[in-house]
């Protein structure tokens, strides 16, 4: 079906194949649906197995790190006497980035099925699905698959009739970007601030209450299912390019453009037949200008890098970005790329926990910075000084909120200078014509200050 | 006790209380009930007093700075009361190149708010801006309490205030 828009044609949809329909929402829909064969399969097997069949599928997190799942279920070690902890990161906060959020609302006993095979194979008897507080309805979706779950002896204390214990519960967060960062969720579980820890030591050493944890993404946790019921070689078939990237992923797409909303496609896939095939394409009269394709965290990309990538982990990077979360962001000839990226660093600076200097510091002082240069009273040295601060900010935090905060600013910078020079020179702001004041920029920078 | 305390109507007790003890037993820590905790009260009185911080606090074994510490983190629990119906209109990038900040004057200028988080003198309503809320591809998202409206233009915003009991 697909939701909001119907799927496409080119579109692979596994994992969305049900968005949009109501009664997949259900138990007994969800049955209907193949829902639960899985879980059922994987309690026959040995934890170890599962890890295994994972692995070999090639499957990575999709929440933005892209860690192969297999080898991070593997640092897990069932029997050590310790609980164990699964974690389901559902703190969808990164702009640009809404396909969890679908995920739980169309079809919450996939996560409920993912997540209890997840917690069989770490070894856990405990899963805790951390829900950002504002998603109140995929919060409710939760809540009720679980409860069903819970009253057919899926999960509980005997869950499928096999003996084992498998706990599923949700976890409402309260307001916190920064509690999508896996060792601040783990605190904000706890009962604490959302400070994120230093490592290691590593979740998978001592994470949620000190104890032995996975954390893994909504997204990465509604795919295993798939992987036991149609194997390993199935998944790893649905590759179009580098075969390290295997496997369909759910984009998001949003901000100006004609058909916004969640596509699932094969990794691999051009960007350039997503952006004006499957979503339409600019609006009527408009123009691309830059994508950000993984969320507010990493960099923006021009028109050109974007059309010449392949949309997997390697393409992302190879066009200089990353893949990310796979929240595609889309800013058109209207758009001020400066006032763009301000306020993408005044989001960074709101959410930042304050516990690092360079962060605390950084991402304010950044934002500050640019307002007073999209205001019109910027100066060729604050140019400087953002980078140099942005150096300061990257590669030297707890977590990576600061690093994340710096990608736009210097990806904007290095890509769209001559916006930010035209509005220190007075000119009219940077909505106008890439081109023409691309033209003028080497002039300005050289007249300026060094780049 | 200060006569402040003494007027103070506990929330955990009852059934409340009972839920609380429910919800415990899925945690190994009893300060992991902690945020839930703070939910019931917010759901219970609209907002998260100083009371209600040290009644949390003595319930859960944390002392009322430590509680209060994690309240200030986050963005949703109320310090404050606020308007019988919580507006939190979404700004952040994707939203605002889709015309966003129209939509916050939109709502400023329908429900009486001299300003953002001012609540109107009616005392129906409070408007804030949010960080994304995670609806991107629904420009503009708006939420009013623990409702989530999707593709909110300002020319919906008097229906959709209308619609609001």
């Amino acid at each position: 079906m697909g939701y909001p828009q119907k799927s496409h044609p080119r579109e692979t949809p596994v994992l969305s194949k049900h968005f949009g329909e109501g009664e997949s929402r259900s138990l007994d829909g969800w049955k209907k649906r193949g829902g639960y064969k899985a879980l059922e399969l994987a309690l026959q097997m040995t934890p170890a197995q599962i890890v295994d069949i994972v692995k070999a599928s090639g499957l990575r997190g999709r929440g933005g790190a892209g860690f192969p799942t297999g080898v991070k279920w593997s640092f897990m070690k069932p029997g050590d006497g310790k609980p164990h902890y699964l974690l389901c990161n559902a703190d969808e906060s990164e702009p640009g980035t809404f396909k969890d959020r679908e995920i739980m609302r169309w079809t919450p006993h996939a996560l409920v099925e993912g997540c209890a095979i997840g917690a069989y194979a770490i070894g856990a008897e405990t899963s805790f699905i951390y829900i950002r507080g504002e998603f109140q309805e995929p919060i409710d979706r939760m809540e009720a698959a679980l409860k069903e779950a819970y009253a057919a002896n899926i999960l509980g204390k005997n869950a499928m009739g096999t003996g084992k214990t498998i706990n599923v519960y949700v976890h409402k967060g309260a307001g916190a970007y920064i509690c999508g960062e896996e060792t601040a969720l783990m605190e904000s579980l706890e009962g604490k601030r959302g400070n994120p820890r230093i490592k290691p030591p590593f979740p998978a050493v001592s994470g949620a209450f000190g104890q032995p944890t996975t954390i893994n993404n909504v997204e990465t946790l509604v795919a295993v299912p798939h992987i036991l019921v149609n194997g390993a070689e199935w998944y790893k078939a649905m590759c179009l390019s580098n075969p390290k990237s295997t496997g369909t992923k759910l984009f998001s797409v949003c901000g100006n453009i004609s058909k916004p909303g969640n596509y699932e496609i094969v990794l691999g896939f051009p960007f350039k037949d997503f952006l004006y095939d499957l979503c339409g394409g600019p609006t009527a009269g408009r123009r691309f200008k830059a994508i950000i394709p993984g969320g507010a965290s990493v960099p923006i990309q021009t028109v050109e890098e974007a059309e010449a990538t392949l949309m997997d982990y390697e393409g992302f990077v190879a066009q200089g970005t990353m893949l990310g979360s796979g929240g595609v962001i889309v800013f058109d000839d209207t758009q001020s790329i400066p006032r763009q990226v301000a306020r993408l660093t005044r989001f960074f600076a709101h959410e930042s926990c304050g516990q690092c200097t360079q962060c605390r510091e950084g991402t304010s002082w950044t934002t500050r910075i640019l307002d007073r240069i999209v205001a019109g009273n910027g100066t060729y040295e604050d140019l400087d000084t953002l980078l140099e601060m942005a150096e300061n900010m990257t590669g030297k935090t707890i977590c990576v909120l600061s690093d994340s905060c710096a990608a736009p600013v210097v990806s904007g910078l290095q890509k769209f200078r001559h916006e930010f020079e035209a509005l220190i020179t007075g000119k009219r702001s940077s909505t106008v014509a890439g081109s023409q004041l691309a033209a003028g920029s080497s002039k300005l920078t050289a007249a300026g200050t060094a780049a | 006790m200060s006569a402040h305390t003494e007027s103070y109507a506990p929330v955990f007790v009852g059934k409340r209380k009972d839920e609380l003890a429910a919800l415990l037993t899925r945690y190994p820590t009893k300060m992991a009930g902690l945020l839930p905790a703070l939910w019931m009260v917010q759901q219970d009185r609209g907002w998260v007093s100083e009371q209600a911080m040290t009644e949390v606090a003595s319930v859960l074994e944390l002392t009322p700075a430590y509680v209060k510490g994690v309240v200030s983190f986050y963005t949703m629990y109320h310090q404050h009361p606020v308007g019988r119906h919580f507006i939190q209109v979404c700004t952040t990038s994707p939203c605002l190149c889709n015309g966003a900040d129209k939509v916050v004057n939109a709502f400023l200028e329908h429900t009486g708010c001299k300003e953002l988080g001012i609540t109107s003198a009616d005392g129906k309503y409070t408007v804030i801006e949010v960080e994304c809320l995670g609806a991107c591809g629904f420009s503009t998202p708006v939420q009013i309490n623990a409702d989530t409206i999707e593709n909110v233009t300002p020319d919906k915003v008097p229906v959709i205030l209308a619609g609001l009991k």
